[in-house]
């Protein structure tokens, strides 16, 4: 077994009372794309900035590559990191913000002009060499900031929402250039963000963390099909929680007594809450073009909302209000305001969550 | 209707303001500009005769008046270097840590000297070095200077670096700059306009001050020669003085305002 790129061991950091990382587990792969992800609070810039060593643990270690980093300070740890708000030096020119790990660190002249060079055009700033970070738009900015870190060639580089302050066309152009650029590299990218959409479309694995705790750590996918708690399924995405009981495996009894089948991870009688995404739910007019095995729910439509792309329907369950979203593709039906409606789902689409 | 009469208020007003403002320059600048003009008059009255630099010859052969200069300037120039150098550190301090035992404390005395009335500080001082049995001498007045011009420049410093990103030296320090390295190529530059702007506001103040190091003299320095010459009765000579005083004061402010301003 490879020794992980970073290693975290019970790691809890306190700020007086308040406890920002709760005794937490982690440890990320060589090479891997690497988010931790949660709302503002949560501890995952602490996280970060712990591996930096710009804070230190309370309790715990950290290891990057096997080697405990202890009480090390940042300029003595192999990583890098891209700064929330960018941190350029504003007395220096890009090539000298750029230059600067590599001077600090000694290297020659010679290899310090080349990889500037190579850091540059990776960065595709040619040109801009001579400005000041003042003369430089927001995402240029976010360029040299990228290229100042990765030329130092860190084991792992991490990124405290490098992102945010973009607007989003920009914003979504650049997260597919940083996974490229992450490709290219092959460094070891660990990277925060409260935005689950960036988490999901640019991570190998995500963290979900809130209130200075772990809740899941899984690929982006299992992360967004099954969730392992509420929390989790409520922050990435948009999702229906339905509450019932477990009847017996396989079965959930929802509170108006329909019976559901659903994923179940506990025994009978235990209470759950059915995590059932709006585009896992087909409508239907009738019964009869239903698949055999789904589960049907008779219901109304109560309201209906036109996105473009798709159609989103609130249907009212007698019991509960379920949102639904259909694809706007040719030949879908639509269902107007008032219609009676089957909905059904696969019962793979319905986790039952007991957190 | 009621458009028409608020903008005829409005340019009344504006006329009154324009006068205001006028008459408020005349009212300070009106005497100095008579100073300077009586500076160049040959006759020692005040009533103009011809051109002539006679004053201002007659104060370059003054033994005394030229001693007291070089005091003033040897003064300025130690206290400035001195003051500048420890207020930058405090405002370092007390901007960069987030907590030190007594750091409110700290704090708040920093400033005094800018409230307290300078007699009190004069007599404080005075106090201070003959209970320590000093003999006041030019170093008892840099000692002093030094004493009130560490407040002013650590004022000036920390609004300066109030303005810059705390995430700068985290940056330097993540690409492997140690603390001395991450504050020379980072920090100091950074602030560099403040620690100047700070210095020549500390050496200006140097050069003006009459009060404190009347107190704690042992020798004249250029304000307080003046200020004995003046007991003695108005000569032109001190006209001369003061516009060269005033003159080098002008410069000094206006360099530090342009270095505090400038990004």
């Amino acid at each position: 077994m490879t020794t992980a790129a970073v290693g975290i061991k019970g790691v809890t950091k306190r700020f007086g009372d308040v406890v920002a990382v709760d005794h937490i587990d982690l440890e990320i792969a060589d090479g891997e794309f690497f988010s931790l992800l949660g709302p503002s609070g949560c501890g995952k810039t602490t996280t970060l900035r712990m591996i930096a060593g710009l804070e230190y643990p309370t309790e715990g270690s950290i290891t990057i590559h096997g080697e405990e980093m202890g009480l090390r300070p940042p300029n003595k740890r192999p990583v890098n990191t891209v700064f929330q708000s960018y941190a350029l030096f504003p007395h220096m020119t890009v090539t000298g913000n750029v230059a600067f790990g590599l001077q600090m660190q000694k290297i020659s002249e010679d290899e310090t002009r080349r990889r500037v060079g190579e850091a540059i055009d990776l960065v595709r700033l040619s040109g801009m060499e001579n400005r000041r970070p003042g003369m430089l738009s927001g995402g240029q900015q976010q360029r040299v900031a990228l290229a100042r870190a990765l030329v130092n060639r860190p084991e792992v580089l991490l990124l405290d929402e490098p992102l945010g302050a973009l607007d989003l066309k920009l914003r979504q152009a650049m997260q597919l250039e940083l996974k490229e650029i992450q490709r290219e590299v092959g460094i070891t990218f660990v990277y925060v963000t409260h935005d689950q959409e960036e988490a999901l479309t640019m991570s190998d694995r995500i963290a979900v963390m809130n209130e200075g705790q772990l809740l899941q750590v899984a690929p982006s996918e299992e992360i967004y099909e099954r969730p392992n708690t509420r929390f989790v399924a409520e922050f990435i995405g948009e999702t229906n929680l339905i509450s019932g009981t477990v009847v017996e495996p396989g079965i959930v009894k929802l509170a108006d007594g329909r019976l559901v089948k659903a994923r179940t991870h506990s025994g009978a009688g235990t209470a759950v809450t059915l995590n059932l995404r709006p585009e896992k739910i087909d409508l239907h007019h009738t019964e009869e073009s239903v698949p055999e095995h789904f589960n049907k729910l008779s219901g109304t439509i109560v309201r209906r909302l036109y996105f473009g792309d798709s159609l989103f329907y609130e249907v009212d369950f007698g019991h509960s209000i379920v949102d639904a979203r259909e694809e706007n593709r040719p030949g879908r039906e639509r269902f107007a305001e008032g219609a009676p409606i089957i909905a059904a789902f696969h019962p793979d689409s319905a986790e039952a969550l007991t957190e | 209707m009621t458009t028409r009469d608020g903008s005829a208020l409005t340019r009344r007003l504006d006329r009154i303001l324009k006068g205001h403002a006028w008459f408020v320059y005349l009212f300070f600048y009106l005497p100095i500009l008579v100073l300077i003009v009586f500076s160049f008059n040959e006759s020692r009255f005040f009533t103009w005769e011809a051109l002539s630099l006679r004053w201002y010859r007659q104060m370059f052969a003054n033994d005394n008046l030229m001693a007291a200069l070089w005091a003033s300037l040897q003064v300025a120039a130690v206290s400035t270097v001195i003051s500048t150098a420890l207020g930058t550190a405090a405002a370092l301090a007390l901007e960069r840590y987030k907590r030190f035992l007594g750091k409110r404390t700290f704090d708040a005395l920093l400033y005094l000297p800018v409230i307290i009335p300078d007699v009190t500080m004069a007599a404080m001082l005075l106090v201070f070095f003959t209970s320590l049995g000093r003999q006041l001498s030019i170093t008892t007045i840099v000692l002093s200077h030094i004493a009130f011009n560490i407040s002013f420049v650590s004022i000036v410093v920390r609004a300066r670096l109030a303005n810059l990103d705390p995430a700068l030296e985290e940056a330097a320090a993540d690409l492997y700059a140690g603390r001395w390295q991450a504050f020379r190529k980072i920090t100091l530059p950074l602030i560099m306009p403040g620690v100047l702007g700070g210095a020549l506001l500390a050496l200006t103040l140097s050069l003006d001050d009459v009060v404190i190091t009347q107190f704690v003299k042992g020798p004249d320095t250029l304000p307080t020669f003046v200020f004995g010459l003046i007991k003695r009765g108005v000569t032109p000579e001190i006209n001369a003085v003061s516009t060269l005083m005033l003159t080098a004061s002008v410069v000094l402010v206006l360099g530090s305002l342009a270095l505090q301003r400038r990004n």
